[in-house]
């Protein structure tokens, strides 16, 4: 038996607890708690990643025309997000606006992987902490109730009770968590006819995209298409009915994993007849993405300006395994429109790892603390997993207007067509209550549907180029000696930046800002706790099981709520030190076939 | 489902000592957490020949039983000391509980001794000390008590990526770290699925091949030199590419997006050994140079340095392709000296006390 040396017990009666590898996120993330089970609360979280390979570091020196081969892997299940946000970057440094179809090919590969990633991670991986078997284990009370509860929308999913819908989410057991599985293959099909290869692409360049573009491509892509919108179709209902039951079955519940509303969008999906890459036309272009980017604080939008969003970006330390920066060589003291540009933005960032022994009270992470500076303060703005602040900002802009999707200014009606089987069907997302754990896996959901319906109208798009002939897929370019460029999409969770350097034709900086660094990051200089810390240390404990064989169920549906990327981690120590019989009997894929 | 029995059984099972005529479990586990990006684990879910739940099923004929410990979609998640705590079963493999088992190390493994203090890359804490336990140590721990070890990625097998010229924490491969010719205690060399990522089936293959082996029935799998599978990786890209046709009539294209062969805007197929052109990314949808993506070399050991600018026209290529219909014989040698370098790693992947790289450290 594996004893954790007990750390020395306050007398606060708090019992310290971490876990360690977390699984079902992809990625390396710890989470170091003190739990009051007394209360029942979480009192103090911390959160931590233990791997660091240095992107910015070995990118320097190299051809500004490698960055988006290089930095797709950053990410083994978004990397097409990077080389995406990449090739954006690049074509502001070297001036080139891809021709049309390069563009629509792009967002209908971004789009399946929207379709792909939500969907395996919902299902098959955040999907299990809401599974038949989990909820046995750490709450029966709530699976009798379940069992007793009719799914309200039976009719369209399929499922009678809430209990159904539950086991159909056991892992390979489940019928709706193996159907999941064949659907992440299907998207990724969709995915690789646009970009050549799932994660990592293959055909997609500065200046457009190598993808042939011919009738067969865009059919191959609609039929798959058609039948995920079929599908969509029985999940919106089917995670409305879930995740509400767990509101009813567990007063209280819309508390796990709350935390202030701050939220951030950089806006995704870029329409071709008004993107053109250029830096001084960046706040109108931006406002013409399909994904209206935004800063949304309680309930509000401070701004869907990329420029000023660009502007605010700053990335502090004060908890990280990192030397600062200051004083050292500020690469870009104006944007292009003649804006001062803040020594702590990514532009003029400098990476320099300082390993050393993790200690919570000091430095603990490899994560760094981004935040945005709204001219007052540095918020440390979260994604919460992306769909939820996608869907909030775009509702709220009010700007999105395409048929299959309209931003109201309160919610985002999707419409999606008649398919095989079912008559067309319409879903409206409203803005939540609350930002918390049951609201982002639901928004989650509901932006799959989005990805399909906004798939629909560049399908279209893209056929229409392609009858008039405009068949060309990529735009010729040099790599200027001296450049700057800046790269904004919606990586899968949420917002992506990439700010490049060039010099002497070379990257001279390149700076990658992930979703997960926001959500992750650390205690800053200020001393404000990130994302998840916040949002754990909030969190109530609704679990049944005692200490001994305590699972943090409660907990771990907060922290996969923002689906992590980060290869993970959490311990758990017992205040009182005692060393415990393992009692309980693992379960999982670990005996499948024993 | 009927056949499922239930964990208890699985668990006592895998144990206790087999009991009677019962067959052993053979445990696979898998750790993420060297210098990688997860995207190995996440492939590997897209593939259908056979799939995950498949293989974790045992339906093809013959595999022995298995329990899977898989960060990527396991369902254990508790504490250490609560319930369902994942990395328990590292501990117990090490505590020689776990017989026979096979790991399984994605992401390349970072150089730790060349800094003071602190570390790289850890996956699970010390109960001891409460600091993490580097990803290398999980090696060495490891790697001698396992039935056989498999590298999954480019990262893993030879570096990759993240051992690129210029990288602060002297990453490099399984086989730079434990040794060319290490063999396990059965006597399996390091078995190397390259790729970035992998291609979906391929690793399935190779996962499914060794357990044949393991159960006996299925003879030492081959590996060439590199220590890959050699009926995967015997093949250039080139040799399985559909746009060979225009390379033999000579029709480069000079921009993206056309059908033609291409090797002026930095194709490197002729020189990596990669069967994805030929077998398809995802049932046999995508690809790489057969759908217009430049093959940038992402399986083999020079990757990525030896292939930088990636969308330059490769050196060896010039020659070759302005020439490709007459000069048949001479660029089959051009393409052999370059592919002897290129199936090479960059000098600076190495274990030892200093670091290579061209990285100046603070530290
Ligand atoms: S595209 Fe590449 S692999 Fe295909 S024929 Fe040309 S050189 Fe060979
Ligand atoms: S064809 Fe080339 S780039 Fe594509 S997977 Fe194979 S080695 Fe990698």
């Amino acid at each position: 038996m594996t004893t954790t040396a007990p750390r020395p017990g306050g007398n606060d009666g708090l019992v310290e607890m971490s876990w360690d590898p977390i699984t079902r996120i992809v990625g390396s993330l710890g989470i170091h708690t003190k739990i009051d089970f007394k209360q029942k609360k979480v009192a103090e979280c911390y959160s931590t990643s233990s791997v660091f390979r240095g992107y910015s570091v070995f990118m320097r020196g190299k051809d500004p025309r490698d960055a988006h081969f290089i930095t797709s892997r950053i990410c083994g299940i978004c990397g097409d997000n990077h080389a995406t946000c990449s090739v954006y970057a690049q074509n502001m440094a070297y001036g080139v606006k891809p021709p049309h179809l390069g563009e629509w090919i792009i967002n209908l590969g971004e789009a399946a992987e929207y379709m792909f990633d939500h969907n395996i991670f919902q299902e098959n991986l955040v999907g299990v902490d809401y599974c038949e078997k989990m909820v046995r284990e750490t709450n029966p009370g709530v699976l009798e109730k379940a069992e007793r509860t009719e799914a309200p929308h039976a009719a369209e999913h399929g499922y009678k009770t809430i209990a159904d819908i539950m086991r159909s989410l056991n892992p390979i057991e489940g019928e709706f968590y193996r159907e999941a599985l064949q659907v992440s293959r299907y998207t990724r099909e969709m995915f690789c006819l646009m970009e050549g290869r799932h994660v990592h692409p293959s055909t997609l360049y500065p200046g457009g995209v190598g993808t042939v573009a011919t009738v067969q491509l865009f059919t191959d892509y609609l039929s798959r298409l058609m039948r995920y919108v079929e599908f969509m179709k029985r999940v919106v209902p089917l995670h409305d009915d879930l995740f509400d039951f767990f509101y009813e079955a567990l007063p209280g519940y819309e508390e796990v994993g709350r935390r202030r509303i701050l939220l951030g969008c950089w806006g995704s999906l870029n329409d071709p007849d008004h993107c053109d890459f250029t830096y001084r036309n960046m706040t109108d272009w931006g406002r013409r993405m399909f994904v209206t980017p935004g800063v949304v604080v309680d309930g509000k939008l401070v701004t869907n300006d990329l420029t000023q969003i660009n502007l605010g970006i700053r990335i502090l330390l004060g908890s990280s395994y990192y030397q600062d920066w200051e004083g050292k060589e500020q690469f870009v003291t104006h944007d292009p429109l003649g804006n001062p540009v803040d020594p702590r933005h990514p532009w003029n960032q400098h990476t320099i790892p300082q390993p050393q022994k993790r200690n919570f009270d000091d430095k603990y992470s490899w994560v760094m603390s981004p935040r945005w500076f709204d001219g007052k303060d540095h918020l440390a703005l979260d994604t919460g997993g992306g769909p939820i602040a996608r869907l909030w900002s775009t509702a709220l802009s009010g700007l999105v207007d395409i048929g299959y999707i309209k931003a109201t200014g309160h919610s985002v009606v999707i419409n999606l067509p008649r398919t095989l089987t079912k008559p067309e069907t319409t879903f409206e997302w409203k803005i939540p209550k609350w930002s918390n754990a049951l609201e982002r896996n639901r928004a989650r959901t509901y932006f799959q549907a989005y990805a399909a319906a906004a798939a629909l109208h560049f399908a279209e798009k893209a056929l229409a180029e392609v009858r008039a002939g405009r068949t060309q897929t990529w735009e010729k370019f040099e790599v200027p000696d001296e450049s700057i460029g800046c790269g904004f999409t919606e990586a899968v969770r949420g917002v992506l930046s990439h700010h490049m350097v060039i010099r002497d034709g070379k990257i001279a900086n390149y700076h990658p800002y992930p979703p997960t660094p926001w959500n992750a990051s650390v205690r800053d200089s200020y001393g404000t706790p990130g994302p998840y810390e916040d949002a754990v240390q909030n969190t109530p404990i609704f679990e049944e099981n005692s200490p001994e064989n305590f699972k943090g169920i409660d907990i771990m549906r907060a922290v996969r709520s923002f689906d992590p990327c980060l290869p993970c981690g959490v311990h758990m120590y017992l205040g009182d030190g005692k060393s415990l019989q393992k009692m309980h009997v693992p379960t999982g894929l670990s005996g499948m076939t024993g | 489902m009927a056949s499922t029995p239930t964990t208890t059984e699985a668990t006592s099972r895998s144990t206790g000592p087999p009991a009677g005529d019962e067959e052993p479990v053979v445990h696979i586990l898998w750790i993420n957490a060297g210098l990688s990006c997860d995207g190995d684990s996440v492939s590997l879910t897209a593939a259908t020949q056979p799939s995950i739940e498949e293989i974790v099923l045992g339906v093809l004929p013959g595999l022995p039983k298995i329990a899977v410990h898989w960060p990527l979609i396991d369902f254990e998640c508790g504490p250490v000391q609560g319930a369902d705590n994942f990395v328990e079963w590292f501990f117990k493999a090490d505590r020689g509980e776990l017989e026979p088992f096979v790991l399984v190390v994605e992401g390349s493994i970072p150089n730790e001794s060349i800094k003071a203090e602190g570390y790289w890359c850890g996956f699970g804490d010390d109960p001891e000390t409460g600091q993490p336990i580097t990803t290398s140590e999980w090696v060495d721990r490891l790697a001698p008590k396992a039935t056989g070890v498999i590298a999954i990625g480019t990262c893993a097998t030879y570096g990759g990526i993240h051992a690129m010229a210029g990288n602060p924490t002297g990453a490099m491969g399984l086989p730079d770290y434990l040794g060319w010719d290490w063999k396990s205690k059965a006597g399996l060399p390091i078995v190397c699925v390259p790729g970035c990522p992998i291609q979906p089936d391929n690793f399935s293959e190779t996962l499914v091949y060794l357990l044949h082996q393991l159960a006996g029935a299925a003879p030492m799998i081959p590996l060439d030199d590199k220590l890959r599978p050699t009926w995967l990786f015997g093949a250039t890209v080139h040799e399985g590419c559909d746009r060979a046709g225009y390379y033999e009539q000579g029709q480069f294209a000079s921009e993206y997006g056309t059908p033609e062969c291409l090797v002026r805007i930095g194709c490197w197929g002729p020189v990596v050994k990669c069967n994805v052109p030929k077998r398809g990314w995802i049932n046999g949808v995508g690809g790489c140079p057969n759908v217009g993506g430049i093959c940038i070399a992402c399986t083999m050991p020079g990757f990525p340095d030896k292939f930088m600018p990636f969308m330059d026209e490769p050196p060896g290529a010039k020659v070759s392709s302005s020439a490709s219909a007459a000069y048949g014989s001479v660029i089959r040698r051009l393409r052999s000296i370059t592919a002897h370098s290129v199936d090479r790693e960059p000098k600076w992947r190495h274990t030892g006390r200093k670091l290579a790289t061209g990285y100046k450290p603070p530290w």
